[in-house]
């Protein structure tokens, strides 16, 4: 494993670079075909709707995927991570347009462990609304 | 039918998974993810990897028929259509990394009923060929509660 990122050059609230996420309904038909999870409420809004869902949403793997390269583009290697963990608190809503649903991502480092390893806080909302909680990334760094 | 909190402990038979290069790429192509380690096989060795590496969630398609196995499970007694997706962890031996073969081993890790919700975490461990660990995942799904 090689991150370019220094663990000296890290300390507590360092903050990763922010990114913005857009989920189209295509992109939840692409995330069902390559993870294998064709649950209906990720595609269906008539069946979606029939459970209580605002519309049809976001997979919370995806969610939890996109969110991770927050992490995996500022380490400079994926296999860098160590630890990932979330609580699904809110779902996204996914509109059948073209902007879709929008994903906004920060992280900051709040915890400083032993051998280089940091751990990265993420914060992700929709619409002002926080759809991750407790969101921790162990990264080890170099 | 309530969730059957005496299946706690209850594993059950491994199952083996063949990460592909191809896949790897179909699934960082999904998230939009143009990260090299995860495209081009000479930037992943620069990092010191032997092929391909996968992205950190990739593990639930490895362990996706393991946990389906015990979701099906008939004893198990849980109602997979009021389920949704409470908290999700993975912890990292190593990598995941195209062309080696994975066995993943699931089990109940626990099961209770609070205020009516049907609570259930299933860990699925990955091992490699050799038997030494890669990766541990937990994935915790609730049942809500029938209204009324």
């Amino acid at each position: 494993m090689a991150a370019t990122v220094r663990a000296s050059d890290v300390e507590v609230g360092t903050e990763l670079p922010s990114q913005t996420f857009s989920l189209r309904r295509v992109d939840l038909i692409k995330y069902a075909g390559a993870s294998g999870d064709f649950n209906v409420i990720h595609w269906n809004e008539r069946v979606a709707t029939e459970v209580g869902l605002p519309n049809v949403i976001a997979h919370g793997m995806l969610t939890m995927a996109e969110a991770v390269r927050v992490v995996t583009d500022w380490c400079g290697d994926p296999g860098a991570v160590v630890e990932y963990s979330t609580k699904f608190t809110k779902p996204v809503p996914v509109p059948d347009d073209d902007a879709g649903a929008t994903v906004e991502v920060g992280g900051k480092v709040v915890e400083v462990l032993d051998a280089g390893r940091v751990k990265v806080e993420l914060t992700a909302t929709c619409d002002g609304v926080k759809v991750l909680g407790m969101a921790r990334v162990v990264v080890q760094l170099v | 039918m309530a969730l059957n909190v005496e299946l706690v402990g209850k594993q059950y038979p491994p199952q083996t998974y063949e990460v592909g290069r191809e896949k790897i790429r179909e699934f960082a192509a999904a998230l939009g993810d143009s990260n090299p380690a995860y495209h081009d096989v000479d930037t992943a060795k620069e990092l010191g990897h032997s092929d391909l590496v996968a992205p950190p969630t990739f593990a639930v398609v490895v362990t996706r028929g393991p946990q389906v196995a015990v979701i099906d499970d008939p004893e198990l007694g849980l109602d997979f259509s009021r389920v949704v997706h409470g908290d999700q962890k993975f912890q990292y031996t190593r990598p995941i990394v195209a062309g080696e073969m994975l066995h993943t081993t699931a089990s109940v890790h626990s099961a209770r009923t609070i205020a009516g919700n049907d609570i259930l975490t299933i860990r699925s461990d990955v091992a490699d060929e050799a038997g030494a660990p890669v990766v541990s995942v937990f994935a915790t799904l609730v049942a809500r509660a029938v209204e009324g």
